[in-house]
């Protein structure tokens, strides 16, 4: 993919703006946050991905963003602005009437993400006359449309199918078409491919890339898969313990890592060009939420840390165009 | 929905024809013999106007005290009246306050089973009223309400549903806590569904197996019970014959005569008896954990 025209989408305002984001969680009668004090922006018809592994706060950014955190969750401070006004501020009946008509969702389990007692037709049709003034029978035209643009053969024969009827990669394709049935400005994926086989999730990466086109839409897409962010996103946020570690577009995080997180990550992407014997890991794990580190949340398991790094939360400093890393080191390891 | 547009969706018919689990069922041992048994009273307590040979009323003292026969298949009473007549109204009693109980039962203990275990403000009020009601003895609680409320076939129908809709209301909670974390619940909020559209059509929709499970055995359950209460003289006018009725006038006859309580305890029995069959079959089938494929 050609490397996105940066300057461009930041010339505008954002699409969707997180800013200062912290969810905190209650249990066993402790709060605790699961993501700390995030930000990012999307640009309109930008594809952002959200690298991190479980536990990181990228799943949870998603769901703040949509209001639909689970019921001990909670957002403690920050803004989540989508196309100007502040999500957070909503009143509940308008953040409703906003997901699924402006900003769609998938997620990670096709198998069990769409209702087995109603056909996918019925569970598409209901999304679109829920959304916009549409008869039954006009929603059901755009429901055969839609499945055919996600590239479900005889679409109109299989919108009579329940999900059982379907296979993993087809179903997952109907919650794509479900979620794009009102043309939403904004996808939210959350991990879209990692519950399909190898074959599958190429296929649906490539057709989630020509629909954002055609549809130009912004993705915001969460995996702990390089390779889906190699192939599909525009710029890159890699989350670490409920914070962003490091932002940058697609290629120089690649190619120029600035924070060691990031880097270990990559070394321990398994590469077909590589002769190497073993995987490359990061010693340790992720610290537990609930008594994170003081300072830099990576620093127990950074190889190269200093004294400074336990003792503040280091800031997310540029190190590029569009590049930050929240590294007190990032300046000498980019150089 | 209108019926018009119901009728112009496609895929209905598909929906009629039997699915999978309707074949499952047919296949299953208990269902059917279930089926066949609580088939057989139902149709004949539904036929009782045409085909009872007499009036259940009907006294004849002359033929007091028959011996079960050719011509009085079930025997006569101590007032001569027929005991075919007899059990087949009781049946039609026994079997619609059944049917109301059941009907009390799907409609109370869905809303209050799904606003337990929907709204989560909700569950700790409702669910303590529950278990109040169900810390009593299910016949005494009933006993107590029918003897405060005076005998009749209303005060039995409501002795029953406030028995056993907690226990109705609990099964129900419990389903809708375990299908409200689906996945496809939250990929519905994420389409911009609201609660009614989540609980109507997303949530209900899945908990209909339990449901019936529970409703089959509540049914059986509301016919013993309501023989209990009649027994005990608190069920319906003695003039209008239910079994449990039947079973209470016989009891002073019952060296004599024993005729007059083995039959409608028997048809009580086979009632009781096909409904359970009947519940633990759609139980076997439609009970998600033993679903393995689908």
């Amino acid at each position: 993919m050609t490397p996105p025209l940066l300057s461009a989408p930041l010339l505008s305002a954002p699409l969707l703006s997180v800013r200062d984001l912290t969810v905190t969680f209650r249990a066993e009668g402790r709060t605790q946050a699961a993501v700390d004090r995030v930000g990012f922006d999307v640009a309109a018809g930008e594809v952002l991905g959200i690298v991190g592994e479980s536990g990181s706060g990228k799943s949870v950014t998603a769901l703040a963003v949509m209001g639909l955190l689970p019921a001990n969750g909670r957002v403690a401070s920050g803004e989540i602005l989508f196309e100007g006004t502040d999500l957070l501020r909503l009143p509940a009946r308008k953040m409703r009437d906003l997901r699924g008509r402006r900003i769609g969702m998938i997620f990670q389990e096709p198998m069990t993400s769409l209702n087995p007692v109603f056909t996918i037709g019925d569970q598409i049709v209901e999304t679109i006359v829920h959304h916009e003034r549409l008869g039954r029978r006009a929603a059901r035209e755009r429901a055969v449309d839609m499945l055919a643009r996600v590239g479900i053969p005889s679409a109109r024969r299989r919108l009579d199918d329940y999900p059982h009827q379907m296979s993993g990669g087809m179903r997952q394709r109907v919650m794509i078409a479900m979620a794009l049935a009102c043309s939403p400005r904004l996808l939210l994926a959350d991990e879209p491919t990692t519950a399909l086989d190898v074959t599958i999730q190429a296929q649906l990466l490539d057709l989630l890339n020509d629909l954002r086109r055609e549809f130009g839409m912004a993705v915001v897409v969460i995996t702990h898969n390089m390779g889906v962010i190699a192939e599909f996103a525009d710029r890159v946020a890699v989350f670490y313990a409920g914070r962003v570690a490091e932002e940058a577009p697609v290629e120089p995080l690649f190619d120029r890592p600035a924070h060691p997180y990031t880097r270990g990550l990559l070394a321990s992407t398994p590469r077909l060009d590589a002769d190497a014997e073993r995987l490359v890991t990061i010693p340790g794990a992720m610290p537990n939420i609930a008594a994170p580190p003081p300072g830099c949340r990576f620093a127990p398991r950074c190889g190269v840390k200093v004294e400074a790094c336990e003792a503040d939360r280091p800031p997310l400093v540029a190190v590029g165009d569009g590049h930050r890393a929240a590294c007190i080191r990032a300046g000498e390891a980019a150089a | 929905m209108s019926a018009a547009d119901l009728a112009g969706r496609p895929g209905l018919l598909a929906r009629l024809t039997p699915g999978p689990a309707v074949r499952r069922l047919l296949r299953n041992r208990a269902f059917v013999a279930g089926l066949l048994l609580f088939g057989t009273v139902a149709i004949l307590a539904l036929l009782a106007p045409w085909i009872s040979p007499t009036d259940p009323n009907r006294m004849a003292v002359r033929f007091r005290f028959r011996e079960p026969s050719w011509d009085f298949p079930f025997g006569t009473d101590n007032l001569g009246r027929n005991m075919v007549s007899r059990v087949l109204w009781g049946g039609r009693l026994s079997l619609e306050i059944g049917l109301w109980v059941v009907m009390l039962n799907a409609v109370f203990g869905v809303v209050l089973g799904a606003a337990a275990g929907y709204f989560r403000r909700l569950d700790g009020p409702l669910m303590r009223i529950a278990d109040a009601l169900m810390a009593f003895p299910a016949v005494l609680l009933a006993i107590g309400i029918a003897a405060a409320l005076g005998p009749s076939v209303a005060t039995v129908v409501i002795a029953l549903s406030v028995v056993y809709v907690p226990r109705t209301a609990r099964v129900l909670r419990a389903s809708v806590m375990v299908v409200r974390e689906q996945d496809y619940v939250q990929a519905a909020r994420a389409a911009g569904a609201g609660d009614g559209r989540i609980l109507f059509r997303h949530i209900l929709p899945n908990c209909m197996a339990p449901l019936i499970v529970q409703l089959s055995f509540v049914f059986a359950y509301a016919i013993l019970s309501e023989a209990v209460l009649s027994f005990l003289g608190l069920g319906a006018a003695p003039t209008t014959p239910s079994w449990g009725i039947l079973i209470a006038e016989g009891r002073s006859y019952i060296r004599e005569a024993a005729w007059l309580t083995v039959v409608p305890g028997v048809a009580i029995a086979t009632t009781v008896l096909g409904l359970n069959l009947l519940g633990d079959g759609l139980r076997d089938v439609l009970d998600p954990r033993l679903k393995v494929d689908a």
